[in-house]
């Protein structure tokens, strides 16, 4: 009788329990995967593909799924070390080579008014209709590269964005390293 | 007149060296070759240009609008000639270019018609915006548009009004000397500054070292008729910082991420006051300053400055010695060499320091932090300068936040009194200006992929609503189809009309086929008919109904658009042929 009175127990424990954790994973879902998030607020967001992903969640995505973190040249070094920071892993340098930030510029004179590279920036940062003249607002360009290829007439160049007195930043305090005097010996 | 007087933590007492440029009255700087105007020379939007190289320009001429709210005007300091709008090198420690109105003075320095009007018969936003027209902006240092300091808080009552003589820093005396010889005018400007804040009580803070000032500002005040309280606040660097003389004076702390204005105080520097009264009742705009030259230099003295001057030729008049090897803008506490000596005076500029090893010796080098804390016991806002030194060192920006870098006024008590010798602001300019820059970029990060997804979103859009509207016309299409078919079995089992008769009658299938065939036939003809009308509508209607000139004109242009062969020759000249 005892037998069945300890086991009646434990099924009601667990029956008991089993609900709880049912109602807690119901309750308490967590949307998506918090460590993609986290992944893709580190990546720079110029969705340029240069990782091979099309765009940077995909690339997000892929990183949480074991992919290399060194495949995201906007990011620079800086970004693989992030990215390592946060997922444990051992910082390995770039895949490419990192660029300065750059900005794209229609040469007005030859653009043709042809609407391709509209429809390849993914930001929408170019403006312009069929037969008139495109232009790139500048603010939004995130210097992805991706309108370059589409264009017939190669009138879109690349400029590096040269620092101005706004976006100046002080330096690092460069310490001095001196060769201490020589002591003449006695 | 007794005050309660209140102290501020920290602060240092670094040897003043102000006797030797006070000895001698105000001078003007006599007209220098060109003057080189920075639009940008307050805090906001920059200024945009309104003249070009070519145009003469008169003193006082407004040179750059404002853009903006928070931006002043920006006007020419002398009459001549402008010669470029280009950049050029600015007296800011990164040495970086920004444009600049170049005006070659042609001697007479002429003024505009100037008008001055009396600011009482003005309403309140009429006199904001004279100010902002005129360029006043905060002359102690921040540049800041001080219309924009000018409206009462709808919330907060305004309790004091601060007006800041304290001028705390070593080697500056502009304003000192501002207050001994033009004390009413500046009592005047604060008046204007009262009447528009409408606070309780006004009180001016003045260093206790510099009694003549702090004299000439109480008998101004008797003279003019005022209430405003000359008080002598002791000298204690950084004294003349606007939180620590806002505590001083009234005892209030600002708390931080607030402003004293939260608290029902606001706070203006006395040559602002002045500056804000020659705008308003002489219709002078700003286009000079007082600046002390100072230093290595053999004559040290007050000088009244065309903003634009280069500093080279500035420091002359004081004929500096042979060993000055660079200028100092700003005192020595918060000051930073300029990159090159040729650059302008700007509306920032209240001190220029000859710079010589003598006189100011090289640092010996920077040794390890010993956590002695000094530099926590000196700071005048309470931080721990040596956390937030590691943090910035260790590129920890997170953490040198939660140590309230922002709260920093980089006044430089900590370096001065750090037995290492550690340039400790230098780390938390870098540490400011790194997270400045993080922000942005994170910033930028997110507003693009803001527009990369809603793009997504647009494109997923259009793709269904084609698609959508596709499924819409196969549908109506196979509708119309099924009717029509339906009609013609109906005409196929009736007596067939004459054309139909050969096709022998009691098929009704294949007379089916036929009559959808006739319908498609019948609907491509429709359409090429409603096409054609469509195209004879858009034909051009402006030719009928012309005058013999017009006529001509047109011809003539014809004619020209042939010449040039722009137009395929035969069709324009068979028509004028005819």
């Amino acid at each position: 009788m005892d037998i069945l009175l300890a086991i009646a127990i434990m099924a009601l424990g667990a029956v008991v329990l089993g609900a709880a954790l049912g109602f807690a994973s119901i309750k308490f879902k967590v949307e998506g995967d918090p460590l993609i998030e986290k992944i893709e607020a580190i990546l720079p967001q110029t969705q340029c593909g240069q990782c091979g992903y099309p765009g940077c969640k995909p690339y997000a995505e892929a990183i949480a799924n074991g992919e290399e973190i060194n495949k995201c040249p906007p990011g620079g070094t800086e970004g693989v070390q992030r990215l390592a920071d946060l997922l444990g892993r051992e910082v390995k340098p770039l895949d490419a080579e990192e660029k300065p930030k750059q900005v794209a510029i229609i040469d007005e004179n030859t653009c043709i008014g042809c609407t391709l590279c509209i429809q390849a920036c993914p930001v929408d940062a170019i403006i312009g209709a069929a037969k008139q003249m495109h232009v790139i607002i500048g603010q939004q360009c995130t210097g992805c590269e991706l309108c370059l290829p589409p264009c017939p007439v190669e009138c879109i160049h690349m400029e590096v964005i040269a620092e101005n007195i706004d976006s100046w930043k002080w330096k690092y305090p460069v310490v001095e390293i001196k060769a201490a005097p020589v002591e003449e010996a006695a | 007149m007794l005050m309660n007087l209140f102290k501020f933590k920290g602060g240092v007492k670094p040897p003043t060296n102000k006797t030797q440029s006070v000895g001698q009255p105000i001078a003007a700087a006599p007209l220098p070759s060109r003057l080189v105007v920075p639009l940008h020379q307050s805090i906001g939007g920059t200024p945009r240009p309104v003249v070009q190289a070519g145009d003469k320009v008169l003193k006082g001429q407004l040179i750059g609008e404002a853009d903006g709210w928070i931006s002043a005007a920006v006007h020419a300091p002398t009459s001549g000639t402008v010669v470029a709008v280009a950049m050029h090198v600015q007296p800011h420690p990164s040495g970086l270019d920004a444009l600049c109105v170049v005006i070659e003075p042609d001697g007479k320095d002429e003024w505009i018609t100037r008008q001055p009007v009396d600011y009482k018969a003005l309403t309140p936003e009429q006199v904001r915006e004279r100010l902002q027209q005129a360029g006043v902006v905060g002359l102690g240092g921040a540049v800041f548009p001080t219309h924009g300091k000018l409206t009462a808080s709808k919330t907060v009552a305004m309790e004091e009004m601060v007006v800041n003589g304290a001028e705390c820093e070593p080697f500056i005396t502009c304003d000192d000397l501002l207050m001994r010889e033009r004390a009413e005018e500046v009592v005047r400007g604060i008046g204007i500054f009262r009447d528009l804040l409408q606070p309780k009580k006004v009180l001016i803070g003045i260093e206790d070292n510099k009694p003549e000032a702090a004299e000439a500002m109480r008998a101004a005040v008797k003279a003019v008729g005022e209430n405003f309280e000359v008080v002598a606040v002791p000298t204690l660097y950084p004294a003349g910082g606007a939180k620590q003389l806002i505590r001083v004076l009234t005892g209030k702390e600002v708390p931080a991420s607030k402003r004293s204005t939260d608290l029902g105080v606001q706070c203006f520097n006395v040559a602002t006051a002045y500056t804000a009264w020659r705008a308003i009742a002489h219709g002078e705009p700003v286009v000079s300053r007082l600046v002390t030259i100072t230093g290595n230099v053999h004559e040290p003295r007050n000088y009244e400055v065309l903003i634009g001057t280069p500093m080279d030729e500035l420091l002359k008049l004081a004929t500096p010695h042979p060993d000055t090897d660079g200028i100092v803008m700003g005192g020595p506490m918060m000051g930073f060499l300029v990159p090159e000596p040729g650059v302008p005076v700007v509306k920032a500029t209240n001190c220029l320091i000859a710079h010589s090893d003598r006189l100011f010796p090289p640092k010996a080098p920077e040794m390890p932090c010993i956590r002695c804390g000094s530099c926590a016991q000196a700071c005048p806002h309470e931080l721990q300068p040596f956390e937030m030194y590691w943090f910035s060192r260790a590129k920890n920006f997170g953490k040198t936040q939660e140590y309230h870098i922002f709260d920093c006024i980089e006044c430089g008590c900590c370096s001065f009194v750090c037995p290492s010798r550690i340039p400790l602001v230098q780390y938390f300019r870098f540490a400011k200006s790194e997270i400045w820059a993080r922000e942005r970029e994170k910033n930028a990060a997110d507003q693009a992929k803001e527009r990369f997804e809603f793009k997504q979103f647009r494109e997923e859009r259009e793709k269904a609503e084609k698609a959508e509207k596709l499924a819409k016309a196969a549908a109506a299409q196979a509708a119309k189809k099924a009717a029509e078919a339906a009609a013609a079995a109906a005409a196929g089992d009736a007596p067939a009309p004459a054309a139909e008769a050969t096709a022998p009658a009691p098929a009704a299938a294949p007379s089916a086929a036929d009559a959808e065939k006739a319908a498609k036939l019948a609907t491509i003809q429709a359409a090429m008919e409603r096409a054609k009308a469509q195209r004879e509508a858009a034909q051009p209607k402006n030719t009928d109904h012309l005058t013999p000139e017009q006529q001509r004109a047109a011809e003539e242009i014809e004619s020209r658009r042939t010449s040039a062969g722009l137009v395929p020759p035969e069709t324009p000249v068979n028509e004028k042929s005819e």
